[in-house]
């Protein structure tokens, strides 16, 4: 039925701080099937991003290393391929969309050259047909005037048009697997709208997998299959899109969830949760969450939980050690 | 009169986009825009990027100067008023901002950062200022030892509470909140709007709130003016803009909004194309060109603005036309 496209199993990402390394993502597993959205949601700094750079080994040059873990697609563990195995593969099999359309595209570069360099990178084909190529999938995007567009400078496009040029690239080589890191943050919502409706649509079409990276929570309602919320560079809570939001496990996606104003909701104080995310070089031992936990017990404060399935469901993942009491509470 | 703390009338600003040689071309950034705040409330101007939500805050508060039209604040008219005429009016209309990082001078203590509006409008001592100054960390949700920091050794909803506070210090009648929490994350956004509603009630702030968020600004105004290519479309009260919007506009930006409840069914409306650009905007109703009622009367006449009951003003040549 479903295909296992993308596997991260055990993923830990760490970053050079002066002497030492601190930990940015850890113990992160999570898989995508083909044809599925996946959201990754959290707010600034629990690793969302990294963990896409991780996955696209797009950390070499920096002072970020991927030091445990495997990333296995296609049968393939992409932490152990050569680089150039590697350059194989991106852009081809996995493409990227970014958050900010404006500062990704080569301001001094025609869209042209720039979505016809992607395909011929991956395709022996002449340049006549990779402009075609270009062309129609610029068309597929839903850019009205094609031939126009190929010809500007990115400068010249809006907000919304250079999102769609970005993704007409990512999607220049029907890619298996989109990652899409908060394509819509950096646009209008009339914007956006469009933007998500157009993702659907091209995942409909080709059974394409999507990593969908966001801190909104209402991008995740309409657009996932399943979700898997990060906090503090570990996965706390995995579950389907509709089990996420009827019955949150884990108290951070609780108290996530009630801190989003919800339209038509009528409510003049939103519950919020104290606090701040605490620093990557000074975290907590036990639970990275328990200092912000308004459930947080001494074992809490002791020892970090492991991520397990919740009672009675094969598809809910949560890391807590006090969430069977809590499930019944927010039940009751 | 007297009833409105601020009151707008049909106020345009333009700006020069190209000058040179070759032909002027004008921004029409606010185009005949109306409204008025009563004291107490929170009215609020949503909208996309780019049509005019912060250079309307910016007439207000008399950092731009309107070419027609008129600004009253609290039963004066600033809007004909010179820069030295206007500074004892400046300690009354304080400002939050965006980017907390950006808004705070990051060679300051904090403490000298929300005591500066101080030693500008008052005469009080040094100690004095710094008592008052502690007392609004306080009030903030901060503690009288932040005061000796500096800006980066905090947080971006922590920096915005020190926004908060220095608007706070001169004891205000307005506070023009530009976007104020769309720099913050969700658990931090709540936070934060708590703290601006109680700070309402306490000292009975008038807030112009600034967003192009609507889930945000449902929550927090009592008012709200939806803004479209540099004019407002649409004005009501909370209950009326949200339960009954009359403009095809509004309508659509409700719509796009995406709801956190995946069990909701999804009707969206999705506009055609982009926003056009405010140098040539459209002839006739500014959303003819994406609006799908649109006919020919839209495309050739702008629409004036009706009042469909009260307080509930639409600029719409068929108000309602999307309810059905």
């Amino acid at each position: 039925m479903s295909e296992r496209l993308l596997d991260v199993k055990e993923l830990r990402t760490e970053f050079k701080r002066e002497k030492s390394w601190v930990t940015a993502v850890n113990d992160v597993s999570f898989f995508i099937d083909k044809g599925e959205v996946l959201g990754l949601v959290g707010e600034s700094g629990c690793g969302k991003s990294v963990t896409s750079l991780s996955i696209m080994r797009l950390l070499l040059d920096t002072s970020g290393r991927t030091s445990h873990g495997e990333v296995l697609f296609e049968g393939k563990d992409l932490l152990k391929i050569s680089e150039k195995e590697m350059r194989g593969i991106r852009g081809y099999n996995i493409s990227m969309i970014f958050q900010n359309p404006m500062s990704s595209l080569n301001p001094c570069m025609r869209v042209e050259k720039q979505i016809i360099e992607a395909i011929l990178l991956h395709n022996k084909i002449s340049k006549q047909e990779a402009r075609q190529r270009a062309f129609n999938v610029l068309k597929q995007v839903g850019i009205p005037d094609p031939e126009t567009t190929l010809r500007s400078f990115p400068h010249q496009l809006s907000g919304g048009m250079s999102q769609r040029v970005m993704i007409a690239m990512a999607m220049s080589c029907e890619p298996e697997l989109l990652i899409a890191d908060e394509p819509t943050t950096a646009l209008d919502v009339t914007i956006q709208a469009q933007i998500l409706e157009l993702m659907l649509e091209i995942r409909d079409k080709r059974n394409t997998g999507i990593l969908l990276i966001t801190h909104d929570l209402g991008v995740v309602a309409e657009m996932c299959t399943r979700v898997i919320v990060m906090y503090a560079g570990r996965i706390v809570e995995e579950a389907p899109v509709k089990e996420l939001f009827a019955s949150p496990v884990h108290p951070y996606t609780q108290g996530l969830i009630a801190s989003v104003p919800k339209l038509g909701s009528n409510v003049t104080s939103l519950p919020s949760i104290p606090g701040s995310v605490p620093d990557l070089s000074v975290m907590p031992k036990g639970c990275k969450f328990a200092p912000r936990c308004k459930y947080a017990q001494e074992i809490c404060h002791e020892k970090e939980p492991e991520l397990t399935y919740v009672d009675g469901s094969d598809v809910q993942r949560c890391r807590c050690h006090i969430f069977h009491e809590k499930k019944q509470e927010v039940r009751a | 009169m007297n009833d409105y703390l601020v009151s707008v009338k049909n106020v345009s600003k333009t700006f020069v986009a190209k000058s040179g040689l070759g032909k002027k071309k004008f921004v029409h950034a606010v185009n005949d825009v109306s409204f008025n705040i009563r004291p107490g409330e929170t009215f609020s101007l949503v909208g996309e990027s780019g049509c005019g939500k912060s250079t309307t805050g910016r007439l207000i508060n008399h950092l731009l100067v309107p070419e027609t039209g008129e600004v009253w604040f609290d039963g004066q008219k600033i809007s004909a008023m010179s820069e030295k005429e206007m500074r004892p009016v400046r300690k009354d209309v304080q400002m939050i901002f965006q980017d907390p990082y950006g808004a705070l001078n990051s060679r300051m203590k904090i403490q000298d950062i929300i005591g500066e509006p101080l030693l500008i409008h008052t005469k009080m001592s040094s100690r004095e200022r710094l008592k008052k100054v502690q007392e609004l960390l306080e009030v903030v949700g901060l503690n009288a030892a932040h005061g000796e920091r500096y800006p980066h050794e905090f947080s971006g909803g922590q920096l915005q509470r020190v926004g908060i506070a220095r608007a706070m210090t001169v004891n205000p009648k307005l506070i023009i909140a530009d976007e104020p929490v769309s720099a913050l994350d969700v658990s931090i956004q709540a936070q934060v709007l708590n703290l601006m509603q109680e700070l309402q009630q306490d000292y009975k702030l008038t807030y112009l709130f600034i967003s192009h968020d609507l889930s945000v600004v449902e929550m927090i105004s009592d008012s709200i003016g939806v803004m479209y290519l540099g004019t407002i479309v649409e004005t009501a009260p909370k209950k009326l803009l949200y339960g009954d919007p009359a403009h095809p506009y509004t309508k659509t930006l409700l719509s796009a909004v995406p709801i956190p409840d995946p069990t909701r069914e999804k009707k969206r409306i999705l506009l055609k194309g982009d926003l056009p650009s405010p140098v040539n905007p459209p002839s006739g109703c500014l959303f003819h060109t994406r609006c799908p009622y649109a006919t020919e009367k839209c495309s050739q006449e702008r629409p004036k603005a009706v009042e469909l009951e009260k307080d509930h003003f639409v600029k719409c040549h068929y108000p309602r036309i999307a309810n059905g």
